[in-house]
């Protein structure tokens, strides 16, 4: 706990990212539960109004508060974050620890099959996917884990291969341990750092393919509402009301920079330790 | 040299093949056809419809046809657009996507090369702060927000641009400069990383104790290890172009083929097939080469694999 709050004063930059976004998610949970009013409520005496007291983002072409509805965009983005992160760390750590652990052929084929996928345009596997089976935006997120699990994968596998002939490895496996036990209590713990780290650097590739993919119209659509969709709307009414575009856009933006400043600042951090000769 | 070339080869074939088989049968799949309308058809219509593109043949017969045809080049007729074959609507629109996308890449490369390497070769300094962090706000600023931005400053406000359409070179300056800058941005980290690293070896500060000057020390000692990092990036630097084309054009109303990736909701087989397949075959295409400068620049590579 110590280190962390180290690490959030070791540089100004840090401190800024970190406030930043801590204030973005607090926002996206807490101002659609606390303002007077609703994501959905349209307010037929102020339509289109730039921001004032009461509507501080102003009001979309039907009256909506902007503000509450930018906030629940980022509710979608947060979630986004949550779900695919979580689906690809359920396909990349197993990934990776076993082809690292076993090696030989099994290794080459699996990491073959990582450099294939990795080289296609990810996004254009998650059109295809929502295509097919529909805009059901759970499925979405799932499809939007199952393309950014490569790097976790290759991460992984790097380290375990580094680990696989460690002497706490081979007195394990003197004991006895089968290669499960081995990889789930002796590899895996010890990867947690640069999967931190890199899950880190994962989260805004998410949350922009996301707001990419409900941009085009393909990702959450109307009641509901994510920043893609919002910019997208803001794109259409930009020459009248900017605000529709700037407000939704920047909050995309700010939170794209913390979450990158921040996992930059966190391998750098890795980096130095492991270069760093062992004591 | 040459077994690590065929090999390379075969393995992009055999990923092309993949590509190709699963999007044929994902698409198949799917529930609901081209057919259903809101306007149910007579039964016999459709049966007729359907024989007419093939549709009531078993699935593997399909395929078949399809590889078949796929070999000659032929992607078949569009199940939407009466009247035109995907290869026709591909023509249509393959020149706008790729002058776009070529143009947008030597950019990125020009500006992100430049920028990267002067600030790499003096870290810390002014320059190299105020350079890294624009270019973290560049990539931090996702496309969908800066290109309406650019289209609201350079062509509502100032009138500089077209805000649409791709009647001449003019149209094309704003999407490719909104296509180019996020790359260009990643290009400059990169080099700036690796070029900040390179001076501390050994024979860069021979070359500089020699009296070189500082522009044949870059080209010659710092950028052929300099570069393979960058090499590394490029592959999915252009998967990311590809899909940033799409939005790009779709934003600035460019007849180019990515928009037909919209059109896929219609659900027109074999325009999405077709457009995948040019997607797949540029992206294998451009890795492809990637991989033989790659063996090029370090000859370590072409040894073990």
């Amino acid at each position: 706990m110590r280190s962390v709050w180290r690490f959030l004063a070791s540089s100004y930059l840090v401190a800024i990212a970190s406030t930043l976004l801590l204030a973005m998610v607090l926002c996206a949970v807490f101002v659609p539960i606390m303002s007077a009013h609703d994501a959905h409520e349209m307010d037929w005496s102020a339509l289109e109004q730039p921001p004032t007291f009461d509507h501080w983002f102003g009001t979309d072409l039907v009256g909506r508060d902007l503000l509450v509805r930018t906030m629940e965009g980022g509710r979608v983005s947060f979630t986004v974050a949550l779900i695919a992160v979580t689906v690809s760390l359920f396909i990349g750590i197993p990934w990776g620890a076993t082809a690292g652990f076993v090696g030989g052929k099994t290794d080459q084929i699996m990491m073959r099959i990582v450099d294939g996928i990795y080289c296609l345009p990810g996004i254009l596997i998650v059109i295809l996917l929502v295509v097919v089976f529909g805009r059901n935006q759970y499925l979405l997120f799932a499809a939007l884990g199952a393309i950014s699990w490569l790097t976790i994968a290759r991460i992984v596998r790097g380290q375990t291969l580094r680990l696989r002939n460690a002497p706490f490895i081979d007195a394990a496996r003197s004991l006895g341990a089968g290669t499960g036990h081995i990889l789930l209590r002796h590899v895996i713990p010890n990867v947690i750092g640069p999967i931190v780290v890199y899950t880190t650097l994962a989260i805004p590739g998410v949350i922009l393919a996301e707001s990419f993919i409900s941009f085009l119209g393909l990702g959450i659509q109307e009641p509901d509402t994510s920043w893609g969709v919002l910019v997208s709307d803001g794109t259409q009414t930009m020459e009248s009301s900017p605000w529709l575009l700037i407000f939704p856009g920047g909050c995309l933006a700010v939170t794209i920079w913390c979450l990158n400043t921040l996992g930059d600042r966190l391998r750098d951090l890795l980096d130095n330790r492991e270069t760093r000769p062992s004591s | 040299m040459k077994t690590y070339v065929v090999k390379r080869l075969f393995f992009a074939g055999v990923t092309f093949f993949v590509i190709v088989t699963s999007v044929f049968f994902l698409l198949r799949l799917a529930p609901g056809g081209p057919f259903d309308g809101e306007r149910r058809l007579p039964a016999e219509i459709e049966a007729n419809l359907k024989a007419a593109y093939d549709l009531d043949a078993p699935l593997i017969v399909q395929y078949g046809k399809f590889m078949a045809n796929l070999a000659q080049g032929d992607l078949g007729p569009s199940f939407k657009q009466k009247d035109f074959s995907v290869n026709e609507l591909i023509a249509a629109g393959l020149p706008t996507s790729a002058a776009l996308g070529i143009t947008a890449f030597v950019l990125a490369l020009m500006m992100g090369l430049g920028i990267g390497i002067t600030a790499g070769l003096q870290p810390g300094s002014v320059v190299d702060s105020v350079v890294m962090g624009l270019s973290n706000l560049n990539i931090a600023v996702p496309t969908i927000v800066a290109a309406p931005m650019m289209v609201l400053v350079f062509s509502v406000t100032l009138s500089l641009f077209p805000a649409g359409g791709a009647d001449s070179a003019l149209h094309f300056v704003l999407p490719t400069v909104a296509l180019a800058i996020p790359l260009s941005a990643e290009i400059a980290r990169i080099m700036r990383g690796s070029i900040a690293e390179v001076s501390h070896e050994p024979h860069v500060k021979t070359a500089r104790s020699k009296g070189l000057s500082t522009s044949r020390i870059v080209l010659r000692h710092m950028m052929p290890i300099a570069c393979i990092p960058l090499i590394s990036f490029l592959a999915p630097a252009a998967a990311g172009l590809l899909v940033g084309s799409v939005v790009v054009e779709q934003i600035f109303d460019l007849p180019g083929i990515g928009r037909y990736y919209v059109a896929a909701l219609s659900r027109d087989y074999t325009l999405v097939m077709g457009v995948t397949i040019v997607y797949a075959f540029a992206i294998l295409l451009f890795n492809f080469i990637v991989d033989l400068s790659y063996g090029l620049v370090d000859p370590r590579i072409r040894v073990e694999t």
